[in-house]
């Protein structure tokens, strides 16, 4: 057995020393030409990412006005220093990661259940796979409006249910009014949207997955449980840490659905709403690129975080 | 170590019943091949028997105990898949231990047994890597040692070596046996391929559309086929039907047919074929029967027929000669219709013979081939049952 898988190898190693010097050039043409192919990427990429980014970066570090004729003037870390004082900066930061974290943990764990369903043979699973899509496929814009409507404390179908059909609450709630409930009130929003989107990722997961190696389980003795711990989730990690990542980044950046929701109300402002505040209402380019770079270095945090707790082996 | 019987098993899905009735008593220790084209209920049969599947009616024992309830876990089973069905993530010293750890054996003990089993297959330099670092022959290696280290009452196999290369598949058939004879466990081995069932089997379960054909150690199923179909599917080249009819000179018992064969019945079969005088006859002779008449055994020699050699396949050892009767008109497109189809045994007017790789024939030549007709089948046209 050794020998047959020693052999070969060794073949290969006596041609190439043979061929060297012609494999060498023929290699380095083959560098090139990759090279080549990647130029026009690598020229769109750093005109559409690398070049606004360092922008930003530099931009922060001064005080540009939106559309204004004055040359900015270089002034260090002094929007920085602001920033780190800005209790409405902060309050945004809380309010982002207190919507993130909420739904980045329901999606995932009703994702999670419903691909797992989904997954499973029944019939008209096609189209359950079809129709469950909906929700991700409506406007965020018209889907927010939506749930205003129905979170509306004088017409609003939910408080109609809760406080006239079923009765729990004897007033009802001005859900997005109040800060205490606003957060939680869009978090819902988002999650029904986007829970279909995450169990659609983690169901491309599972059905990577070969069906042998629950028969395999089955017969070793383990029972469902000890299959979904032992075998599902160990092979769906890598499907589980691109969900993570897509979700908890779109949660960080999130800014459509509070925008029209509540609009530019302070308490319950994001950071991207923030930054936008800003730079388009206060036209305070230099201050607004420095939350910018701030988002992106907390969101890069995040990244690194997963990364490394859920360090993805080669399977 | 265990008896193991299937009692009219039947399995139903639906419209289709992949299993018609399936009675298997299968010896403690025995070495059972289930064999038949793909589709013939065997994979089925194997797998009500490891219980991932259902049985729709019958029994099934494992020792004294009827198991038809009894969960996969709990069947004291162990089962090798086509595609060895290894867990990807783990380590192939964890694949083996799973099914340990589950039952909470202890440490000491697993790491035991996963050692030895091991080294029986020689995969001990790599038990600290993941299956996907390994050889196909390596992971087929680690599938049956996943299985030994169970220590079960029997081992199920499921076309084990179909995913292997041809000479691996041959060295591994014979440690798979060597295994066998080591431990002693009821294996019941599924596969489409009557070589691996022919050396492998103590006996041999012959199955087609669901039911059993035959259930025979390898040399009777060669020998004494009980239909058409296994006649075919047992032995490579299948065996040469013919269509034909029992002739008679008043001394003696003819197979004839009206393409110039005439072979003479020997005296040990008259008896049997005589009922069958006047009748239409299905004809069957194996390659390895007939031989062109230099070299054949001198009692063949009384039964000659002058053939035409339609094509030649050398194959060092041998020739394998299609032929067809001197007289008989059609020519080589007639080989078209021997294709076949794995479920459909079918006559041809040209046979295959195997015969002396030191003959000088080529293509077209008129050749006289002898029968032996002491290994002659007759079957029935239309049960295709075998008569003689």
């Amino acid at each position: 057995m050794s020998q047959q898988i020693v052999e070969p190898k060794r073949s290969t190693l006596l041609r190439t020393r043979s061929g060297g010097k012609r494999t060498t050039t023929q290699e380095q043409a083959k560098t090139r030409l990759a090279w080549l192919f990647l130029l026009p990427t690598l020229a769109i990429v750093a005109f559409v990412a690398i070049w606004p980014l360092v922008q930003t970066v530099y931009q922060s570090f001064t005080d540009a006005r939106l559309a204004s004729g004055d040359e900015p003037r270089f002034i260090g870390l002094e929007n920085y220093r602001l920033l780190l004082q800005d209790r409405d900066f902060l309050n945004s930061i809380l309010v982002t990661v207190q919507f993130t974290l909420i739904t980045v943990v329901f999606e995932f764990a009703l994702g999670l259940l419903i691909a797992l369903v989904i997954n499973s043979n029944f019939k008209g699973r096609g189209l359950m796979r079809t129709a469950m899509l909906v929700p991700w496929a409506i406007p965020t814009v018209v889907s927010a409006q939506m749930w205003k409507w129905m979170y509306n404390d004088t017409f609003g179908v939910i408080n109609d249910f809760l406080v006239d059909k079923v009765g729990i609450l004897s007033r009802p709630i001005a859900f997005i009014a109040e800060r205490n409930t606003s957060i939680p009130a869009i978090a819902a929003v988002d999650i029904w949207k986007t829970t279909p989107f995450v169990a659609l990722l983690l169901l491309a997961g599972l059905q990577v997955i070969p069906g042998d190696v629950y028969e395999a389980a089955t017969i070793d003795g383990a029972n469902k449980l000890q299959q979904f711990l032992r075998i599902t989730l160990p092979l769906l990690r890598p499907a589980i840490l691109v969900t993570l990542i897509f979700r908890t980044l779109d949660s960080l950046r999130v800014f459509d659905v509070f925008y029209v929701m509540f609009g530019n109300r302070q308490n319950t402002q994001t950071m991207a709403i923030y930054n936008q505040q800003n730079i388009v209402e206060f036209s305070d380019l230099g201050y607004g690129s420095a939350i910018s770079v701030a988002i992106f270095l907390i969101i890069g945090i995040f990244v690194v975080a997963y990364v490394t707790f859920l360090k993805v082996e080669e399977v | 170590m265990a008896r193991v019987v299937f009692e009219n098993v039947y399995k139903r899905f639906d419209e289709v019943t992949a299993v018609n009735d399936l009675n298997l008593d299968i010896e403690d220790a025995e070495f059972l091949v289930l064999v038949g084209p793909s589709g013939c209920g065997k994979t089925t049969a194997l797998r009500m028997l490891a219980g991932l599947e259902e049985i729709s009616d019958g029994s099934i024992y494992i020792g004294d105990r009827r198991v038809n309830d009894v969960p996969p876990r709990d069947r004291d089973i162990a089962m090798v898949f086509q595609n060895y069905a290894l867990y990807p993530h783990m380590s192939v010293y964890d694949n083996m231990a799973f099914a340990l750890k589950l039952r909470r054996i202890n440490k000491g003990e697993i790491d035991r047994r996963v050692k030895e089993a091991a080294e029986i297959l020689g995969i001990t330099p790599y038990l600290k890597r993941r299956p996907k670092a390994l050889s196909g022959g390596q992971r087929q290696r680690v599938a049956l040692g996943r299985a030994i280290v169970r220590e079960p009452a029997a081992f199920l196999m499921d076309e084990p070596l179909s995913n292997l290369d041809a000479k691996l598949r041959v060295q591994t058939r014979a440690e798979i046996q060597k295994l066998h004879r080591r431990l002693g466990v009821t294996t019941i081995y599924v596969t489409h391929d009557q070589v691996e069932a022919l050396t492998m089997g103590d006996r041999i379960a012959v199955m087609r559309d669901g039911v059993l054909q035959q259930f025979d150690t390898p040399q009777n199923l060669y020998d004494n086929p009980s239909n058409m179909f296994v006649a075919g599917f047992i032995g490579s080249p299948s065996m040469n039907f013919m269509q034909a009819r029992v002739d008679t000179d008043g001394e003696a018992l003819y197979v004839a047919d009206d393409n110039g064969l005439r072979l003479r019945v020997p005296r040990d079969h008259e008896r049997q074929v005589a009922q069958m005088r006047g009748n239409p006859i299905i004809f069957g002779i194996r390659p390895e029967d007939i031989e062109l008449q230099d070299f054949a055994e001198p009692d063949w020699r009384d039964n000659v027929v002058e053939s035409r050699v339609e094509v030649l396949e050398p194959l060092g050892s041998e020739i394998q000669l299609h032929a067809s009767a001197a007289t008989h008109t059609n020519g080589v497109g007639q080989l078209v219709a021997e294709e076949q189809d794995e479920n459909e045994t079918r006559t041809t007017d040209i046979f295959v013979a195997r015969v002396d790789p030191r003959a000088r024939v080529r293509t077209g030549d008129i050749v006289p081939l002898a029968f032996n007709m002491t290994h002659m089948h007759i079957f029935d046209t239309q049960t295709q049952e075998a008569i003689v």
